[in-house]
């Protein structure tokens, strides 16, 4: 029998999608946290790391809460896109990005905090404006903070159970994705199709992690 | 450029900064001080680092800070911190093409005048990792001139090199405003880089400008010896090479008129350079001397003599009409040789005592 992969390709997909986001949001917060003496800086750092604790049921709990189209929030987003956030896609992206967080920010936080500001400052001087500096020199010297983040994060989005459970249900095409259909092919004694997709998905997971950590290589740490 | 004029304050944790001071144009102004008295907080301040600096820095026609506060990035500073911070991601020849391109301004500082003046040649393709910490220095104020500065601004950049490193950089740094027409300013906490580069020098002391003056008279100032140090205490000659003696090895250097002789040096004829004359090489005598030595005498009047608080010891200022003279002498001297303001004596000077090292642009 043929395997349905469909599941894979959907759990890639969200897994790409969740990434660019976190690395678009993510990299602007790093970077905030990594320079600022504010005394919200704890507070953001604490609800930043909370997926790293919580249990994935709570954060659906509350994210389902969230996206309910009785709420504001939820209601907002029917009434600007006329979509549900509850069993899509678009909800599932939102989910993971929020679930995924702290494995873009952490790493990026840490790698601009060891570019510290003394590049920066030399930049400056050098003519450099702030955005020319952040793209020109703190981004290629965090350049392990990026591929460490990035990789992180898609795989953590890949490996996501829980919080789809929650939010996304379980909609062929739509939110059903790897590790849901896995459960599924278990819970109906499908062993076949289950390992299938569970050696697809842990041959897939080695050889990203491979791949990164050979080109991570490249990247040494940099001391001066 | 115009001069560039400061008044500024800024809390520190033990102090506040608080200087008011115009910096000179031209040549090298040394900011002198103990570490941590706020000197480099002060550069830090000027190349707009300090987000917390209030008042004013004005340079030349531009506010650099107080009404309209222009970003570090737009003051046209070269700014050598003490570690060099080049960029990792780049190579040396990236680093000095990162500045190139971000040049706002065309002050006329050539590419190939800056690496054959810095000695950098040989390392372009080099990563930066690979270099000696004088190397990195060299290459960060290349850098820094690349980017066509109207102001080098340099925080303490020889403090962590060897000796030799630092003898090979001094007489760069000393050339840079005559080579490349900008000015400097020099921070640094060690005597001897202040007696070798700076015209001027501005002398600081937790948190406030103390004294400022050409480097001559602030070297003989006996009320700044706090700082300066006794046993460093002296007085810098200018003068030019005037002629060689190869077989006797040494070399005759003019000082207004006054010659005084020294060890070889490898520098033409004409060549303008500086001696350091430490207080305590120099010997007093009432009647010119016969049968000694020294080969340099020089007869004088007593300009100053200022006994040390309970010491030993009585600093003499010497007027030898071309310049002055510091000496150091003991009191018991001074009361039988009966020396008193406007008496005449000779000041006797080894030759052997002349500080090598201590001259800018020329191999010891």
């Amino acid at each position: 029998m043929s395997p349905d992969l469909a599941p894979l390709w959907l759990s890639l997909r969200l897994a790409l999608v969740t990434t660019v986001v976190l690395l678009v949001i993510g990299t602007p917060l790093a970077w905030w946290l990594a320079g600022t003496k504010s005394r919200l800086k704890p507070v953001l750092e604490a609800i930043t790391a909370l997926p790293l604790v919580l249990p994935p049921t709570v954060l659906g709990f509350y994210l389902l809460i969230l996206f309910s189209t009785n709420t504001g929030f939820g209601g907002f987003f029917l009434s600007l896109t006329g979509q549900s956030l509850t069993f899509s896609f678009t909800g599932l992206v939102l989910a993971s990005v929020v679930y995924s967080l702290p494995f873009m920010v952490q790493p990026l936080q840490s790698a601009f905090e060891a570019v510290g500001r003394g590049p920066m400052e030399a930049a400056a001087s050098l003519g450099a404006s702030p955005l020319d500096r952040f793209f020109t020199v703190a981004s290629p010297l965090a350049m392990r903070g990026y591929i460490t983040g990035l990789v992180l994060s898609f795989a953590h989005t890949l490996g996501e159970f829980g919080v789809v459970l929650m939010v996304g249900g379980n909609i062929p095409g739509r939110t059903k994705v790897i590790s849901i259909a896995i459960y599924e092919n278990v819970e109906t004694l499908n062993y076949a199709q289950a390992h299938w997709l569970s050696a697809v998905l842990l041959a897939f997971s080695f050889a990203v992690l491979l791949v990164v950590f050979t080109v991570n290589r490249r990247f040494p740490v940099r001391v001066i | 450029m115009m001069g560039l004029s400061v008044d500024i304050r800024l809390p520190r944790d033990r102090f506040v900064l608080e200087v008011s001071q115009t910096f000179s144009a031209q040549g090298v102004t040394t900011l002198f001080g103990p570490s941590g008295c706020g000197k480099s907080s002060l550069l830090r301040v000027i190349a707009g680092h300090e987000p917390r600096a209030l008042g004013n820095v004005v340079c030349g026609e531009d506010v650099w800070l107080g009404g309209k506060t222009m970003p570090a990035h737009q003051r046209r500073v070269g700014f050598v911190f003490q570690d060099a911070r080049l960029f990792a991601h780049l190579d040396v020849a990236g680093n000095l093409a990162f500045a190139e391109k971000r040049a706002r301004h065309d002050s006329g500082i050539r590419r190939d005048a800056v690496i054959e003046a810095l000695g950098i040649d040989a390392l372009l393709h080099r990563p930066v990792q690979d270099l000696s910490g004088g190397e990195r220095q060299r290459v960060s104020i290349a850098r820094s001139l690349l980017g066509q500065p109207r102001l080098m601004l340099m925080d303490e950049p020889l403090a962590a090199l060897d000796h030799r490193a630092k003898a090979r950089i001094l007489p760069m740094i000393a050339d840079l405003p005559k080579r490349f027409g900008v000015p400097v300013i020099y921070v640094t906490h060690a005597l001897d880089e202040v007696a070798q580069i700076s015209d001027h020098v501005v002398m600081m002391q937790t948190g406030k400008v103390i004294a400022d003056g050409p480097v001559s008279e602030m070297l003989e100032r006996p009320d700044l010896q706090g700082l300066t140090g006794r046993f460093e205490a002296g007085t810098i000659l200018e003068g030019v090479v005037a002629g060689h003696d190869q077989e006797m090895h040494l070399t005759s250097v003019d000082v207004g008129g006054l010659a005084f002789e020294m060890p070889y040096l490898d520098a033409p004829i004409g060549q303008s350079l500086r001696l350091r004359v430490r207080a305590r090489d120099v010997t007093l005598a009432v009647k010119r001397p016969e049968g000694i030595s020294t080969r340099n005498i020089h007869d004088g009047r007593i300009l100053k003599l200022s006994p040390e608080e309970g010491s030993a010891f009585v600093e003499v200022l010497i007027d030898l009409g071309a310049t002055h003279l510091q000496a150091r002498v003991t009191r018991a001297a001074v009361r039988d040789l009966a020396l008193t303001e406007g008496s005449h004596v000779f000041a006797l000077v080894k030759s052997v005592s002349f500080d090598r090292r201590a001259l800018p642009g020329v191999k010891g």
